[in-house]
């Protein structure tokens, strides 16, 4: 927890209420409950915020679809799968690269990664019907490509017309011997991206996890809500094979079907984006007994903090003997590639909008450089991401989550196995090791401003009134921000860079803000001549 | 990357494979913004308008404004006219906009909402200040294409805003299609330098190539003025540059007000031009200054210059139909010879255009030409019969690495590299722009192959 200073003029509660003015009544009303102006020590723990509530129509909200969540956040990084979309061109079209998850073919080649695989719905379609043209889709993806399995992913159209995507997808596994899972994460779930993780999540643990099993070496884990953008998995996971342990699969960056088969074999689960995979965590734990804890990548600080975790788990002097051993050599080597970016940043304020996850978990790595998060919130996160899990019991769940499936799931008779006795199991947890997350309340002391699925007028004032150093948000901000001279970090994209993650990754960080920063160009943007005033006058002859 | 792509070409009746267009809505967004003071509405989910603004804002590397309706379940079952209701009350409010554009989605369409209906209402009850406009279009996503999408904004933008006037001046109202405010700030500069009055709308130059000066302003300077988009009523012709983008509002024009239309290709290549330049000084009575000669000149100049390196190279081009058919024409003319042509949007009328272009430049040998196509089919037209040179979007970029051939970009988008939004293609200065990086990307090849053991040339 820290005392933050915002820009010395600005009393939080007032910039907060005069935002709120500029709505109409009932949008004020709602908008307030998405603000939070942090209280010091246990008034601090006790304040709830509103989150993961529909955003009101016309307010100009940095929110995707439940489409997005599903097809472009869980599912889409599987490499070695044909993702079809079952839509109007469009949805398919826009989630074509432009996500950053980064995948390399196993032994078998199989990557289509570079493909965009739609069934082009046309007015005829939504008329009398698509299933037809979905079944042949498939077919012809199945002939062409003789991919892993193939996904179907529910567009908008698809609900209201009553495709049954779950049936052709069966028809379709039969008739191709390819596995076929279909997905109902039409972009009007929900309320944002997250129905999307939520729907995907299910799908995934009934029909893919759990399909082999293989027994696997003691100290095998798996990395769940980490997707690879810009090589963060393969240093997390270099990392990991340094300390001797075996990471079995990963959820789902540089992830290949065959690996969700059998990752219901690993003892342990890290759960780094907590927002997007907290579902299948819980899932796995309970039917086949693995235990999971809730780790954050980003910085050599936390980077080590939950290697510990890790160390802690398996109790082994050896293990924990090699993990201490690389943390030490790696935190030295970060240290000094940190090291000549600190003087450029220190004192520098951040503001961090973005996502379910990074708007915390980068926070950590700011601090480590000497700059200060001073307001943050994130785009779709529910009530416990910034509260901590311990409020979930009294989180309301409403009319537009009501229907995204809570799955029931019970102990596999022959297969929950947990690698831990249940007494340590039970001490890890009250130890917050195991089953916790904290959320954004833990790093934003007293003196800090949160707000909920930003709009873009109180992105503006915010910028204008608090005058940053630096925020961090997306593509749609990144420019609004920096027409205002000042630097925009991509947390979602990494501006096409990275990795951020594990150490080697900070120094990238660091190296990267630091260019950001301090890249002379900025000094250009005030124009010259744009307040001189001009004298022109002539004598009279 | 594409290495999953099989060498033979077999028949697909379901499956596109990277699609050679997107949704309309992504152009009705486009043509709004070409409106000063304007805020586009997406009435849809908010993953429209998300992904629309997202990809936008990827291709201009600026800030792309624009609200949604955030249907739920709940609308898409009950209607979403409450959300667009609630939409405008907190758009006016907020982000006092002078006018909104309204446009529709997949979902809107398929449950039908009524828009005209729904802002009639919210006009009368006060919800749209006075003063203030509401503009709307129909852009169902499954149908055309994007620049479909564009095509029906900039047709609402005529049912709505154009005014009849009887005294008809003289003056061309110019509807410039589903290009970057660079070739729209070109043609506007080749009206001026004939003095012609005129009125483009949609214009982004001014709204998608803004200055950085520490100032950010929602509504940046450009834009069509509404004031003049009304007055477009009066003026004696319209100029629909690109058939497929801007015929639409050429016919609503008629319509409304009894303008005539001509339906020209947007400019690009020396004969477009021409057309562009001839129509102008006809309608206007105005000669063509020798500054537009001069330049005209020094496009062909550079033809002649450089002509052996043109000559007979095969090209493969892909994009949008508007676009592609005076590029298509344009590389005819230098002696080039485009092979697979190809556009995602659909159109019986783009193989007619072609195949006319292909009679009309003497050219009997075998090409391809398709419409509705994807990007897979392409690569596998260029597998069967390899070319020297792939023009298109940056999509194109991955058949280029593949088949190693070298690749100029060009339409929409272009997302990894610098300059669209700022040099033209249109115009005889765009000519030049275009066809010199066409050159020296061949150049480049060229110096590039040089075997090991000789020396590269030093003059090209």
């Amino acid at each position: 927890m820290s005392e933050i200073m915002t820009g010395p003029e600005v009393n939080l509660e007032s910039w907060v209420d005069n935002i709120i003015s500029k709505y109409p009544p009932k949008v004020a009303k709602k908008r307030r409950r998405h603000m939070v102006v942090r209280e010091e020590g246990e008034a601090g723990c006790s304040q709830t915020i509103e989150a993961n509530t529909r955003t009101v129509p016309g307010i100009i909200s940095q929110r995707g679809c439940c489409y997005a969540g599903c097809k472009g956040v869980v599912i889409g990084p599987i490499g070695d799968m044909v993702h079809i979309t079952h839509g109007p061109v469009g949805c398919g079209y826009y989630s074509w690269l432009t996500r950053r998850n980064m995948y390399k073919a196993r032994d078998d080649k199989k990557n289509y990664m570079s493909y965009c695989f739609t069934t082009d719905m046309q007015d005829h379609d939504v008329i009398f019907g698509g299933e037809k043209k979905l079944a042949q889709a498939i077919r012809e993806a199945a002939q062409i490509f003789k991919p892993a399995a193939i996904s179907v992913h529910a567009t908008c159209p698809v609900g209201l017309i009553g495709d049954d995507i779950h049936q052709v997808a069966k028809d379709m596994e039969k008739e191709t011997g390819i596995p076929v899972m279909a997905f109902s994460c039409e972009g009007y779930k929900g309320v944002s991206q997250s129905a999307g993780h939520h729907i995907a999540n299910n799908k995934l643990f009934t029909s893919a996890v759990g399909k082999v099993d293989e027994p696997q070496p003691e100290f095998t884990i798996n990395i769940l809500g980490e997707y690879n953008i810009g090589g963060d998995a393969w240093e997390i996971e270099r990392v990991f094979e340094k300390c001797k342990i075996k990471v079995l699969s990963t959820f789902s960056g540089n992830m290949s079907y065959f690996e969700m088969e059998k990752s219901h074999n690993a003892k342990f689960n890290l759960v780094m984006c907590h927002r997007s995979i907290n579902y299948l965590a819980e899932m796995m734990e309970k039917k086949y007994g693995i235990p999971w804890a809730k780790v954050n990548f980003i910085g050599p600080e936390s980077m080590a903090k939950s290697m510990r975790k890790v160390a802690a788990f398996f109790n082994n002097d050896e293990l924990t003997k090699r993990i201490e051993a690389v943390i030490e050599e790696e935190v030295e080597n970060a240290k000094k590639g940190i090291e000549p970016y600190l003087k450029g940043l220190e004192g520098k304020r951040v503001m961090l909008f973005v996502g379910g996850s990074r708007a915390h978990h980068y926070q950590s790595v700011f601090r480590e450089l000497g700059m200060e998060p001073v307001v943050a919130g994130y785009e779709f996160a529910h009530r416990d991401d910034y509260e901590g899990r311990h409020v979930i019991p009294t989180i309301k769940v409403d009319a537009d989550s009501k229907n995204i499936e809570e799955l029931k799931v019970e102990a596999d008779p022959e297969r929950y196995m947990p690698a831990i006795d249940e007494e340590y199991r039970k001490r890890l947890e009250e130890e917050g090791v195991l089953s916790n997350y904290d959320g954004m309340w833990a790093d934003m002391g007293g003196g800090t401003l949160i707000i909920d699925d930003i709009s873009h007028v109180e992105l503006e004032r915010l910028i204008l009134d608090f005058k940053p150093d630096l925020v961090c948000s997306g593509i749609k901000d990144k420019y609004v921000i920096e027409k205002f001279g000042v630097p925009s970090k991509q947390l979602h994209n990494y501006d096409y860079s990275g990795p951020y993650a594990g150490f080697r990754g900070a120094v990238n960080f660091a190296r990267d803000i630091d260019m950001l920063i301090n890249n002379p160009a900025w000094k250009l943007a005030r124009t010259p001549w744009k307040d001189r005033p001009f004298l022109n006058a002539s004598l009279n002859s | 990357m594409l290495h999953h792509t099989p060498d033979e070409i077999s028949e697909r009746h379901a499956l596109k494979i990277n699609p050679a267009k997107t949704c309309q809505p992504i152009g009705a967004m486009y043509a709004a913004l070409g409106i000063h003071g304007c805020l586009p509405h997406s009435h849809g989910s908010q993953g429209c308008c998300s992904y629309h603004r997202s990809h936008l804002t990827r291709h201009y590397k600026e800030p792309v404004m624009a609200s949604t309706s955030s249907f739920t379940e709940g609308a898409s079952v009950f209607g979403g006219g409450p959300n667009l209701r609630q939409s405008l009350k907190t758009i006016f409010q907020v982000y006092e906009p002078d006018i909104v554009a309204v446009h529709t989605t997949c979902l809107s369409e398929t449950i039908g909402d009524d828009l005209p209906s729904i802002i009639k209402g919210a006009v009368e009850d006060k919800t749209v200040p006075e003063g203030k406009h509401v503009i709307y279009c129909n852009t169902p996503s499954y149908v055309g294409s994007h620049v479909t999408g564009y095509s029906n904004m900039a047709a609402g933008i005529v049912k709505c805003l154009c005014e009849k006037d009887e005294t008809e001046s003289k003056r061309i109202n110019v509807i410039p299609g589903f290009t970057d405010p660079s070739d729209m700030r070109k043609i506007k500069g080749m009206l001026k330098e004939m003095k012609a009055d005129f009125i483009m709308f949609p214009d982004t130059s001014g709204v998608l190539d803004t200055p950085q000066t520490a100032e950010y302003k929602m509504y940046p300077d450009g834009g069509a003025k509404i004031s003049d988009i009304m007055r477009a009523g009066g003026s004696s012709l319209s100029l629909c540059l690109g058939r497929w983008s801007s015929e639409a509002a050429g016919v609503e024009l008629e319509k409304k007000c009894s303008v005539p239309f001509k339906v020209l290709d947007l400019p690009i290549g020396v004969l477009a031009t021409d057309r562009f330049v001839e129509a102008v000084s006809q309608e206007m009575g105005l000669p063509v200054p020798k500054s537009i000669r001069d330049e005209r000149g020094k496009l062909v100049d550079m033809l002649t210059d450089y002509q052996q390196y043109l000559y007979k190279k095969k090209v493969a081009i892909f994009g949008d139909p508007d676009t592609v058919i005076p590029m298509t024409e344009f590389l005819l003319s230098a002696g080039m010879m485009p092979k697979h042509i190809i556009t995602g949007t659909p159109g019986k009328a783009f193989d007619k255009r072609i195949d006319a272009l292909m009679k009309e430049h003497g050219h009997d040998y075998e090409y391809n030409c398709s419409n509705s196509a994807d990007l897979f089919y392409l690569h596998q037209l260029i597998k069967k019969e390899p070319v020297d040179l792939l023009i298109g979007n940056t999509y194109g970029k991955y058949i280029a690495a593949e088949e190693n051939i070298p690749f100029v970009r060009f339409g929409f988008p272009i997302l990894d590299r610098v300059g669209h939004s700022h040099f033209p293609k249109a115009g005889y200065m765009g000519g030049m722009h275009f066809i010199s990086g066409v050159i020296n990307t061949l150049l480049d090849k060229m110096d590039r192959d040089t075997p090991e053991d000789m020396t590269m040339e030093l003059v090209a």
